[in-house]
């Protein structure tokens, strides 16, 4: 498979997310790939009608995750920051890849202990198949299918430019 | 020799001292406690880590803000929480500390807590118990109070970003202190580079620079220019015959003052382990005062506890 841009994925990603932007909306990326997205698209949506003062948020979904009893914690696991009320809020959730769901799920339910969210919509730059819970993103800039053996990861450049790997696990 | 604390492939197993454990997972406890100090934040203060699981909180000796700080830790983790006081009940009766595990175990306990008299009780149980349970020293005797050596070094950290450049005074009765060695193993390892202790003769173990401190005996002198003063409450139940004059005697001489207080650098803080006794080690107007982080130690000891309790737990 040739390796998408990840770049153009990026332009492509904002584009459909901005009509979702209206007052009352926070954008919440999953830590790292996800957090990295909303970084810079921020600047983008804050520019729309309506996002002026778009929120936005980090989530490092470790304490949630339901493979806990098998690998134990992360070693790298940063705080989550959630800086406005989740309450009634619209939230955007980002992320690079979307594969099985379970970080979603987790993602969810640590959101809900912050407060009850009006709408939560999943916005992921590739969805590379292979989900194994009913969860799916409403918005993504490029759709494949991946075999399980291979790892699809989004990097970013020192200059803040995002590009893919592709690895074989062995 | 393989540390008991540790698994084969050198993970933390159980948390028995900080001596001997080494930076990586010092820091790796430190970081993650960072995680755990936004639950404390939200709307639903817990989050799901340890849910199915069991934690005993078994206090030998008495303790109120260690005991009520684990159980907090635990249920904020979802673990299911049993404290049990034992000076009051199976050991009143006869009971053996094993037997009372073994029973435990047989409930189906996932990980003790254990506060006890003598040093080395932790070690014990952490030796005999089956190997999916994981043991957490609350304080043993005059050895090691290791997550209270941690959540010191957390506020520390906290306050005072840059370890490696920190001049750090431990006063007070080193002597009977668990906390004050599982301090300075902590400090230590951490890149402190300066570690006072200031106390009289008769309240410093013999040797004690061996673990790599400088001895003051006069507060004027120990303090001066410090960042962090970490003051140690004086043990009267544990002090056997008088080493000491009167605790007047002892407040004029090692007290905290603000006037002490005045040789530290201006932004120094003040820590203090609790219980506080006012007016023996330290004067309230400086364990109220705008440099005690006291409070703040007792809050991130939350946090503290539940990143050591879910590594453990993962591990």
């Amino acid at each position: 498979m040739n390796l998408p841009n990840a770049e153009t994925l990026f332009e492509t990603l904002a584009e459909r997310i901005k009509p979702l932007i209206k007052a009352n909306t926070a954008v919440v990326g999953i830590h790292s790939g996800g957090a990295w997205l909303a970084e810079r698209l921020l600047p983008i949506l804050c520019k729309v009608q309506g996002g002026e003062n778009l929120a936005q948020g980090i989530l490092d979904v470790s304490f949630y995750r339901d493979d806990f009893h098998e690998r134990g914690l992360h070693s790298e696991t940063k705080p989550s920051q959630i800086p406005f009320d989740v309450q009634d809020k619209n939230i955007i959730l980002i992320d690079d890849v979307f594969y099985t769901g379970r970080t979603i799920r987790a993602a969810m339910n640590e959101l809900f202990d912050y407060g009850r969210p009006a709408s939560i919509t999943l916005a992921v730059l590739v969805n590379r198949g292979g989900r194994e819970l009913p969860i799916a993103p409403q918005i993504s800039a490029f759709d494949t299918e991946l075999a399980e053996s291979q790892n699809l990861q989004l990097l970013r450049h020192e200059n803040g430019t995002f590009y893919f790997t592709l690895e074989e696990n062995t | 020799m393989q540390n008991p604390q540790l698994t084969e492939d050198s993970e933390l197993k159980h948390l028995l001292s900080i001596e001997g454990l080494p930076k990586r997972i010092l820091n790796q406890i430190l970081d993650t406690a960072e995680s755990f100090v936004g639950v404390a934040e939200r709307e639903v203060k817990k989050v799901p880590l340890l849910r199915g699981k069991t934690v005993c909180n078994l206090f030998f000796e008495n303790s109120t803000r260690t005991r009520t700080t684990f159980e907090i830790a635990a249920k904020r983790l979802s673990a299911d929480v049993i404290t049990l006081n034992v000076s009051t009940s199976s050991q009143a009766k006869g009971e053996t500390i094993l037997d009372t595990i073994d029973n435990l175990t047989a409930m189906h306990a996932d990980m003790f807590v254990v506060r006890h008299a003598q040093s080395g009780a932790a070690h014990m149980i952490a030796k005999h118990v089956a190997p999916h349970i994981s043991v957490i020293n609350a304080g043993d005797g005059r050895h090691a109070h290791p997550t209270q050596g941690l959540l010191d070094v957390f506020t520390i950290r906290k306050y005072k970003p840059e370890m490696h450049n920190l001049r750090v005074a431990i006063v007070g009765d080193v002597l009977h202190s668990r906390v004050a060695r599982s301090e300075i193993h902590a400090l230590t390892t951490l890149g402190v580079p300066e570690v006072r202790v200031i106390a009289p003769k008769t309240l410093l173990p013999q040797d004690v620079e061996k673990l790599g401190v400088h001895v003051y005996h006069d507060m004027n002198e120990g303090l001066k220019d410090v960042d962090v003063v970490m003051m140690l409450r004086l043990q009267n139940e544990r002090m056997a015959g008088a080493m000491l004059p009167s605790a007047q005697e002892y407040f004029k001489t090692y007290g905290l003052t603000a006037e002490k207080l005045a040789q530290a650098k201006p932004d120094a803080i003040v820590m203090h382990p609790g219980p506080m006794n006012r007016g023996v080690e330290i004067d309230s107007a400086v364990a109220d005062g705008s440099q005690s982080v006291i409070l703040p130690q007792v809050t991130y000891g939350i946090a503290v506890r539940m990143a050591v309790m879910s590594i453990l737990a993962g591990n």
